[in-house]
């Protein structure tokens, strides 16, 4: 026998999850979401999101060494936050935004609080919230989809012409006959490189699902609590909304099923994310319908983000034994 | 609740086999959850296997007995596999196997036999709780409350194990009339049989051999921790045993098959408890078995009997991989409670390092009392018991279930047992 036992607390199994394959498998779901951006915006999104990626992770590097942190720059946090800051970046936005933004993000977002699994905000969306504040003109401007549908068309520069994201004309109260729900299932419109193309979204979130990394709590309460807003409170009287068109447009998919449902930043408990995922959809309904911005995907789930201690106070499991 | 990776396939279908007598045993004086036995046998003293050669204590405890026939060599401090180190009487064997008593009771003699007397054969017997617990089981036959539901529990939810399968295949009829026995102490109307489905075969011979119609058997999906007893509580009966109170108060009393076991053997062989079913597995075990062990023997004579070993063990665990204990040698002896020996190889006993809290929630969900396993660990990290106690900590049944999904790896049941020690206090 050997002189030396291993010796340490039970349990003495483990499951094979551990907290870098999750993040890795969050990026891969996040895969055909980017290629579709690019696909149909062409090369200026790709180097969008590989700005937003290189930069994260850089500003992980320099900040874990300047903290004299473990540099633990491999584990996907900081690279999901650079995909996901891109996906949310126009695709012709300018060079330093996705660096800007990005640093932000895991500076201010991220590291300021303690690291991963310690901030309070989804990162990204704080990086997303910043440049919004800091630089709105480029945030806003949209590049045309390079392609339409399959058929390919005449490459156009990106900053020669730029559109209104279907949001913005609907608010500006521009007819969108042109835009039909496949066009926006499929993602021939304007918009963020990540956003556009639910198919591709719904993809990711269906690997995510069956893998069992996320549950519909938190994504199905926020999408039909936006849904049913929209159709209640319609442009032509109660019950008269589009409510297929919200869903569809905007960030409101990628927002729901890959930001919303951030482990950090929201709730623990089913309840709990019940009550995240409807506070989310009203938030982003009332934002849309009477507030000054189009979207209200990234307000919403940051308002709700700064809930989630006060939710998870309140949304406490029933104890075995002890009545309620 | 959470289904486990089983491990059971290399031992559920051997026999029990007699573990070759040993040719020293030591039997620690603590084997069970309350006082230490007092010793009534002295170095030199002769003893026979079934001698009774430590009394019970008042209040909580029980006796114990000599498991071979021999000489009585030392009393000293030995490796003890809960305690670190543990009073054990040594016995050196004659190689006799000398028996005490073995006269097989007439069945019309049990019949008539009253529950005061039942309990008192337990007692007697030096019979505690075999599912692991080992709660003296005499008290348990004596419950404050009239109870009127008894559940064996055949679970045998911790991966590895097979101790109780077997017995349950093997020795039915006598678990049956085990059954009997507390049924009639006990004054129930219902018994119920829990058996987990990934044992087909002990559901089948319990569902052929059953003639009572106030038994009925439970089969229960194999998940973890499916034999905790106030889980199986909740399951069968639906009713759960309130916090902070025992199952008598829901009317339930649950008993293990391996305890059953016992109680028939000690009614009807007059044999006390000194021997029981281990299952000796694991990756580095060529040749796992269920053995039956006289009490006391190193766990090392069971390794050995199960040679040649594939490699180096590198983690010895007594018990279940999820609530066993991990022995630092393998002097310890087998006692009432223990239920397997494991030997994981290097790759097995590798322990990962605690990374930081992506409040993911999997311990949240997998939780079956409903804690918040990952908040409660933040805040003993910070020494903050007073906190922790509000998150209901003292309801925890150790499971072990919120360690085994933390793909951070963060020891949460351990944070949450030094909380209760330190709230306790």
């Amino acid at each position: 026998m050997k002189n030396k036992l291993v010796v340490s607390v039970s349990p003495h199994l483990h499951n094979n999850e551990s907290v870098s394959k999750i993040m890795w498998m969050v990026v891969l779901s996040l895969i055909p979401a980017g290629f579709a951006g690019v696909f149909i915006f062409g090369a200026s999104a790709l180097r969008v999101i590989v700005l937003g990626i290189v930069s994260a992770l850089f500003a992980e590097v320099v900040l874990q060494v300047i903290t004299k942190r473990k540099i633990s720059v491999l584990d996907g946090s900081a690279f999901i936050t650079g995909l996901l800051l891109a996906y949310n970046l126009p695709p012709n936005a300018p060079f330093w935004l996705p660096i800007i933004g990005s640093f932000f993000s895991i500076a201010i977002g991220k590291q300021i609080f303690g690291g991963l699994g310690q901030n309070i905000f989804n990162p990204a969306l704080a990086g997303r919230v910043f440049l919004m504040a800091s630089w709105p003109k480029y945030m806003t401007t949209f590049a045309v989809p390079l392609r339409a549908g399959i058929g390919l068309v005449k490459p156009i520069a990106y900053d020669a012409i730029t559109s209104a994201t279907p949001l913005t004309a609907l608010r500006e109260g521009k007819i969108l006959e042109h835009i039909s729900y496949l066009n926006l299932f499929l993602g021939k419109r304007g918009g963020c490189i990540g956003e556009v193309c639910i198919l591709a979204l719904l993809l990711g979130a269906a690997f995510l699902f069956i893998k069992g990394y996320i549950s519909w709590h938190i994504p199905l309460t926020y999408i039909l609590t936006v849904g049913a807003f929209t159709y209640i409170f319609g442009p032509h009287g109660l019950l008269s909304g589009d409510w297929l068109f919200h869903i569809l447009s905007g960030g409101l998919i990628l927002g729901a099923f890959f930001m919303a449902t951030d482990y950090v930043t929201s709730p623990l408990t089913r309840k709990g994310q019940l009550v995240f995922g409807i506070g989310c959809g009203i938030i982003n309904a009332v934002i849309r319908l009477w507030g000054g911005y189009p979207e209200g995907v990234s307000y919403a789930i940051l308002m709700m983000n700064a809930a989630t201690p006060i939710i998870d106070r309140y949304t406490k499991n029933r104890i075995y034994g002890i009545k309620v | 609740m959470v289904k486990l990776e089983e491990h059971k396939h290399t031992t559920e279908n051997r026999k029990i086999e007699e573990l070759p007598l040993p040719s020293k045993v030591y039997i620690p004086l603590s084997q069970h959850l309350g006082k230490i036995s007092t010793p009534i046998a002295q170095i030199g003293d002769r003893v026979l296997a079934g001698q009774k050669i430590a009394v019970s204590s008042a209040g909580v405890s029980s006796n114990i007995h000599a498991s071979i026939s021999g000489k009585i060599v030392a009393i000293e401090d030995w490796p003890h596999q809960v305690l670190g180190k543990a009073q054990a009487i040594v016995i050196e064997s004659d190689g006799l196997d000398e028996k005490l008593v073995t006269n097989n009771q007439k069945q019309e003699e049990i019949d008539k036999l009253t529950p005061e007397q039942i309990r008192n054969i337990v007692f007697e017997a030096g019979i505690v709780g075999l599912g692991g617990a080992s709660f003296p089981t005499h008290i348990k036959l004596n419950p404050p409350k009239p109870v009127d539901t008894l559940i064996i529990n055949g679970a045998e939810c911790e991966p590895y194990l097979t101790c109780d399968h077997r017995l349950m295949v093997e020795k039915t009829n006598e678990i049956l009339r085990g059954i009997d026995l507390v049924a009639r102490c006990l004054g129930v109307k219902k018994v119920y049989i829990a058996i987990e489905d990934n044992k087909p075969e002990a559901i089948e011979v319990f569902n052929h051999e059953i003639r009572d119609t106030r038994y009925e058997i439970r089969v229960l999906k194999s998940q973890y921790p499916q034999g905790g007893e106030k889980q199986l509580i909740k399951n069968i009966i639906g009713k759960e045993v309130p916090s902070g109170k025992l199952p008598f108060d829901v009317g339930v009393v649950a008993h293990n098959v391996g305890t059953i076991y016992a109680i028939y053997e000690a009614v009807y062989l007059n044999k006390p408890l000194y021997e029981r079913v281990v299952t000796v597995t694991g990756s580095c075990v060529s040749n796992p078995k269920n053995l039956l062990v006289r009490i006391g023997t190193p766990i090392r004579e069971l390794i050995n009997f199960c040679a040649p070993l594939k490699q180096e063990p590198a983690k010895i665990i007594i018990g279940g991989p999820m609530m066993g204990i991990a022995q630092y040698t393998d002097d310890v002896p087998v006692i009432k409670s223990t239920t397997g020996v494991i030997l994981f190889n290097d790759k097995e006993a590798k322990s990962k390092r605690e990374e930081s809290c992506i409040r993911c929630a999997a311990c949240v969900h997998g939780c079956p009392v409903g804690l918040m396993p990952c908040l409660i660990n933040g805040l003993c990290e910070k020494e903050m018991w007073l906190e922790a106690k509000a998150y209901n900590i003292l309801d925890c049944i150790e499971c072990g279930l919120c360690n085994y999904v933390c793909p951070a790896n963060r020891n949460l049941t351990q944070s949450i047992k030094r909380a209760k020690l330190e709230v306790v206090k």
